[in-house]
């Protein structure tokens, strides 16, 4: 008896193969996934977000107030898609997450500009992403010395040299430290939720079958629905544990604040919940052992991780990108959390990222529960 | 059975069939079974024994057919029919991570029983397994594995008890331990209806039933299947009898020989010209020949090939 043989070893080889062909689903994530991963990273994601939505208000219309416009434009980083006419419009914006700036050129700007004062404009960045921001805050350096050099001709030309003719204050809204815990802490909350409740109820289920304890089940007087919410409350209690602790660690450990309303933060998480444990049941009805499930959950948590916003900013991506993170509920989640904890967000500001939310998990459960009720004939 | 009053039936259906898709497992079955009867279900792997008994206790709805069980219409009362039958499925399926204790109580649970923990105190001490009551299920032999099934199944003190294959690998001890069990059972009234591939096992049972290929074949006690068969057999002793098997095979009059250790089967519906067919080799003195009475299996191997259209009468 040889210790490794040639002929032996190809059986396994060969064996192995052929059962990975079999698998179809197997099969299709190893090819599946790297692709995925390929275009995520290679087209999707970009760490240097551009055209970045800006409101302005402006008071002093001047060539000066829209050329110092059209110089942040041409940096590339800013995209002035708003006028606002007052401030209090602008500030709502911005907590919406309509815009990631505000730029406000102040009443008396050209005058004070022209008499030598050194006026100022403020940038106002929502930087409840620091990720997001700090490239275009970054750009803003020496915008002061090169914006108005077109308009600053003949007798103003005297300007130019000297001191720069004007300032530009930044303000970094909901983040003044641009710390990035704060960014990460509340998205965390969204993934580790995903995790768990995605895979817990997909596992959970198809467990059931596997092992043919569902047979057994069915056969008593208990019915599907029983079986089903069952299975799923626990799951939710753990959710709302794991909840809890991320937050009360993030209060304690990083400082994060919690500027809105818990009923708010409590309902939202209820709904998100709900969302992911429909997408694990119907991943259990589809998957044949607990591996194709474990494997469908993974399908489904990557794209959420990667294209939500969570690790890499949003506005970043292309709009096919986009188009998608719009569809997954993490995306909503963070949003909403983000806005909740960090910015005080309310109800009605809330409510654009709370429909979609709602309208994934009503297609969920549908498809879920019409999926499930199939299997059991 | 045409005399047995509609009450004394604990399952009653006609025109049994269920399809998946373009394939039909089980056609136009029709089963009576009396109040504490132990029936056999028999039939090879596949032949439709498992989607049957599946249909009865409300778990698949029926392509086609109708009929009762326990007085529950089954297509409607599938509700009412899983409060009062206890269904055994093939693979153990308890929950093996959970002790003893917690499936019998979670069974339990779910029939909505009163005094659950006197009844599941009870069944444990039946089963002598209060001892090992807080075990892992997991943890049990084959054997009583399957008297924990078993013993699950009937808590809830049910009318009609279903067995899918309650025995296969069981050791023969365990197995006969587990006959026992269940002709107490129908003593005290249960009626049972068991599905099984062995063959003294049909013999165990009041009355038994052949399914092949999704079909009925037979019905009856042991004794009048063998004796509706029609089936004449001779058994044949002696030295090299492979060869004979060989020249045996195929002659007009022989539907099929049949090798059981040192003996060969041989049979035929015809006794005449099963007789003419054997005559050349009756002479032969290294050869024993004595009628025999068909065995269970002689039939049901007849059954088989005259179904599929082999060996069929001439």
């Amino acid at each position: 008896m040889r210790f490794f043989a040639w002929g032996r070893f190809v059986a396994m080889v060969v064996k192995e193969f052929t059962q990975m062909r079999r698998d179809r689903m197997t099969f299709a994530m190893m090819i599946g996934l790297p692709l995925v991963q390929l275009v995520i990273f290679g087209f999707a994601i970009n760490m240097d977000p551009k055209h970045l939505p800006a409101a302005a208000i402006v008071a002093d219309a001047s060539p000066f107030g829209r050329s110092i416009l059209g110089a942040m434009e041409n940096s590339g980083y800013f995209a002035v898609t708003h006028l606002a006419t007052s401030e209090a419009e602008a500030d709502d914006w911005l907590q919406r997450g309509k815009v990631q700036f505000v730029v406000s050129i102040p009443a008396d700007f050209s005058r004070a500009l022209l008499r030598g004062e050194r006026p100022a404009i403020l940038v106002e960045a929502d930087a409840t992403d620091p990720s997001a921001t700090s490239n275009a805050i970054a750009a803003l350096e020496g915008l002061n010395r090169t914006a108005l050099q077109h308009d600053l001709v003949g007798g103003l030309a005297g300007l130019k040299s000297g001191p720069p003719p004007f300032e530009v204050r930044i303000h970094r809204r909901y983040n003044p430290e641009g710390s990035t815990q704060y960014n990460v802490v509340p998205g965390l909350i969204g993934v580790i939720l995903t995790m768990t409740m995605v895979i817990m109820t997909a596992l959970a289920v198809t467990r059931e079958r596997e092992r043919g304890t569902m047979e057994a089940l069915l056969a008593t007087p208990v019915s599907p629905l029983e079986v089903l919410i069952g299975k799923i409350v626990p799951y939710i209690l753990v959710g709302f544990i794991q909840v809890t602790i991320v937050f009360v660690v993030a209060r304690l450990l990083f400082d994060v604040p919690m500027l809105g309303s818990s009923i708010v933060f409590g309902a939202v998480v209820l709904l998100f919940i709900a969302a992911n444990l429909a997408v694990g049941i119907t991943f259990s009805t589809v998957a044949r052992n607990q591996l194709q499930a474990m494997q469908m959950a993974i399908f489904f948590f990557l794209p959420s991780i990667m294209l939500s916003g969570f690790v890499f900013p949003f506005r970043g991506m292309p709009t096919w990108a986009q188009a998608i993170g719009e569809v997954l509920p993490l995306t909503h989640f963070l949003r909403i959390v983000r806005g909740v904890m960090l910015k005080g967000t309310e109800w009605t500001h809330v409510m654009p990222d709370v429909w979609p939310l709602a309208a994934f998990l009503l297609v969920a459960v549908t498809i879920a529960l019409a999926r499930y009720r199939r299997t059991l004939d | 059975m045409a005399e047995v009053a509609p009450e004394d039936l604990v399952i009653d259906v006609r025109g049994l069939t269920k399809r998946f898709g373009d394939r039909t497992v089980v056609r136009d079955v029709a089963l009576r079974v009396r109040r504490g009867e132990i029936f056999g279900f028999l039939g090879p792997n596949g032949s439709g024994k498992t989607t049957t008994i599946r249909m009865l206790c409300g778990l698949l709805e029926p392509s086609a057919g109708e009929g009762q069980c326990i007085g529950y219409d089954i297509r409607r009362d599938t509700a009412a029919i899983k409060r009062q039958v206890g269904y055994m499925t093939q693979r153990f399926s308890l929950y093996e991570d959970l002790t003893i204790r917690e499936n019998l109580a979670f069974i339990a649970r779910l029939y909505g029983m009163r005094g659950r923990r006197a009844a599941v105190d009870r069944t444990l001490e039946r089963l002598g397994l209060t001892a090992r009551q807080h075990q892992p299920a997991g943890q049990l032999s084959g054997g009583w594995k399957q008297r924990l099934a078993l013993a699950s199944c009937v808590m809830h003190e049910p009318k009609l008890l279903l067995l899918d294959e309650p025995t296969a690998g069981v050791d023969p001890k365990a197995r006969r331990e587990f006959w026992d069990e269940i002709h107490a059972l129908a003593h005290g009234g249960l009626t049972v209806l068991v599905s099984t591939h062995y063959m003294d096992e049909a013999e165990r049972c009041h009355r038994i039933g052949y399914i092949f290929n999704g079909r009925l074949l037979t019905e009856g006690s042991v004794a009048d299947v063998v004796r509706d068969s029609g089936l004449v057999t001779w058994s044949v002793e002696g030295a090299s009898l492979a060869p004979l098997r060989a020249r045996l095979s195929g002659r007009a009059g022989i539907d099929m020989v049949v090798p059981f250790g040192a003996v060969l089967h041989v049979a035929g519906s015809d006794e005449a010209r099963l007789a003419a067919a054997i005559a050349p080799f009756r002479d032969d003195p290294l050869l024993r020949w004595t009628r025999s009475p068909a065995t269970l299996e002689d039939v049901f191997i007849r059954l088989m090939s005259a179904a599929n259209g082999e060996g069929a009468r001439p």
